[in-house]
């Protein structure tokens, strides 16, 4: 019993949930790093920022955020613009592009964060 | 407990009040294409409701003013207008209850308006249509030629009672912000009704309305702002139709949605006795 | 096909922002979208941005000394505000729209009560939780204005 648009917003849901938890954590280590003590000294020096990279549970993590952010954020977008009266054949179109846009985001993204999980930049 | 607005035993119920200030919006494609704001002093009595305003008006003041209206009693549905900044049925608008001296009226938005007051309703009633707001069962013949009742308990009844209160009169649709910019949404009304023939259990046409009812401008157009409730003069509450409606989605995006039987016709009485002095049953005109 | 006459009175993009007196959810609506293209529009240049470290040290510490002018530190903050309410919201709008808090339906007897009514605590929780979400990254944020 589903549809195509019903399936969507499922998994537009499901990808907000997920961005609340590893959001959350993103914002621990960035923002409240020195309350909770979840960071040592400055969450933005390039050291800091490698560290974390090296970690596989983080690098996981951060593709999946930005896995479940590009989907929630492009979902949402595409919301907004079906409900400003655009013409019948846009719809499709606009989906399409949001398709393309988010996959090709996600593999630039992803990229940045496997190649400097795998390689020897910076050390 | 409330009160209730009209006269107290042995109050007098001719006096005036006040004179309240009636700014009208007017409309009409022949003589005025181009709207207008018309002020009307009318006087008013305690148990005065816009309605009564707007008679007044048309009898004393300004024949041309048009509006809808036909049971003044909040059943029919017709007298929906922006009263002051809120959608309301103009018959079950106290004048004094709106605690102001000048009232603004205004066609209700989201539809267009014919003239002055009187909004065109007909895109209400076809998007209603296209959810199909009626039983549909795999043995039609049944719904079509009923050789009984279908049986439901009281249970079943109430999960969908409260839906079926809707007079139609567009309130809801009004007040959505969805239904403000896409033409397309379905809207509260609609959406509404489908929930209350998927979850009525007479009905088996839940596949039926989901392409409409769970398409690209059905159900997820709905971002739960409430207005639709809030504006609704008989208590139907759109916005929780279409929440249960979006979680009977999700449940079916995931496989979880059970199957539930479709009510049986009620079986005939095989034994007993009729009592003495009951009479037969009239004949059926069906 | 034949133009009716009639008069358009659709809201339009005013009917988000306005459209009449309603009750606070509405509202919440509108403003949850604000932050929503918010938060996109900054999560787009943030992947970019934080693509860098891939480029090594050098262009990294580049662009990192490029965004530390109080006037990115003030849009940030902004946007971390954005995050608060749009994620607070946003759980109270997974659960009501699952159909949580909502109650059950029943016969409508004036006065009504409806589920958006019924709901409201909800709302309240989860802004006074987003609430202490903010002052607790705004003591973080003022750290950057050392002196101020």
């Amino acid at each position: 019993m589903r549809t195509r648009e019903s399936t969507l917003w499922t998994w537009h849901l499901i990808a907000g949930v997920l961005i609340l938890v590893l959001l959350g954590i993103h914002m621990f280590i960035m923002h409240l790093g020195d309350f909770f003590g979840t960071v040592e000294g400055d969450a933005l020096a390039f050291s800091s920022v490698m560290e974390r990279s090296r970690d596989a549970a983080f690098a996981v993590m951060y593709v999946l955020l930005l896995g479940a952010a590009l989907y929630h954020g492009l979902y949402g977008l595409r919301t907004i613009i079906f409900e400003l009266n655009i013409p019948e054949g846009a719809e499709r179109v606009i989906t399409v592009l949001f398709v393309l846009a988010g996959v090709a985001l996600f593999l630039m993204g992803a990229y940045g964060t496997i190649a400097v999980y795998g390689a020897r930049v910076g050390v | 407990m409330i009160e209730p607005a009209g006269p107290k035993q042995g109050e007098k119920t001719d006096e005036i009040v006040k004179n309240v200030k009636f700014k009208v919006l007017r409309f009409d494609r022949d003589t005025t294409p181009s709207p207008r704001v018309d002020s009307f002093e009318v006087p008013v009595k305690k148990g005065t409701t816009v309605l009564d305003a707007l008679h007044y008006i048309k009898e004393n003041l300004d024949a041309s003013l048009s509006w809808r209206f036909s049971c003044r009693m909040g059943v029919c549905g017709s007298c929906g207008m922006f009263i002051n900044g809120f959608p309301r049925l103009a018959c079950n608008t106290q004048v004094l209850e709106l605690k102001a001296d000048v009232i603004d009226l205004k066609p209700l938005p989201n539809f267009d308006t014919i003239k002055d007051l009187v909004p065109d309703l007909a895109v209400l009633f076809e998007k209603h249509r296209s959810v199909r707001p009626f039983t549909l069962r795999k043995d039609m013949a049944e719904v079509d030629k009923p050789s009984g009742e279908f049986f439901q308990s009281t249970e079943e009844m109430e999960r969908y009672l409260q839906f079926t209160y809707c007079i139609k009169c567009g309130l809801c649709m009004a007040a959505c912000p969805t239904v403000a910019t896409d033409a397309k949404y379905l809207g509260p009304q609609s959406l509404t009704q489908a929930h209350r023939y998927n979850v009525d259990t007479r009905d088996e046409g839940r596949t039926e309305r989901k392409d409409v009812a769970l398409g690209p401008h059905g159900a997820f157009r709905c971002h739960f702002a409430g207005a639709c409730s809030e504006a609704c003069p008989k208590g139907v509450d759109p916005a929780f139709a279409i929440q249960l409606m979006k979680r009977d989605a999700f449940k079916g995006s995931l496989g979880l949605l059970r199957k539930r039987k479709a009510s049986e016709v009620a079986p005939k009485l095989t034994s007993g006795k009729r009592m003495e002095g009951v009479p037969d049953a009239p004949e059926r005109t069906v | 096909m034949q133009d009716s006459g009639f008069r358009k009175n659709r809201l339009g993009l005013m009917g988000w922002l306005s459209g009449g007196r309603y009750g606070v959810e509405r509202y919440a609506y509108t403003l949850h979208r604000l932050t929503g293209l918010a938060i996109l529009v900054y999560f787009l240049l943030h992947v970019f941005v934080s693509s860098s470290r891939a480029l090594g040290e050098g262009t990294w510490n580049t662009v990192m000394g490029y965004l530390d002018s109080p006037v990115f530190k003030v849009g940030e903050f902004l946007i971390y505000l954005a995050f608060a309410y749009h994620a607070l919201n946003g759980i109270r709008l997974v659960a009501t729209e699952l159909g949580f808090f909502l109650g059950t339906p029943r016969q409508p007897v004036f006065p009504y009560s409806n589920s958006v009514k019924r709901q409201r605590p909800v709302l309240v929780v989860v802004m006074v939780v987003a609430a202490v979400i903010v002052i607790l990254g705004g003591v973080d944020f003022l750290r950057a204005f050392p002196g101020e």
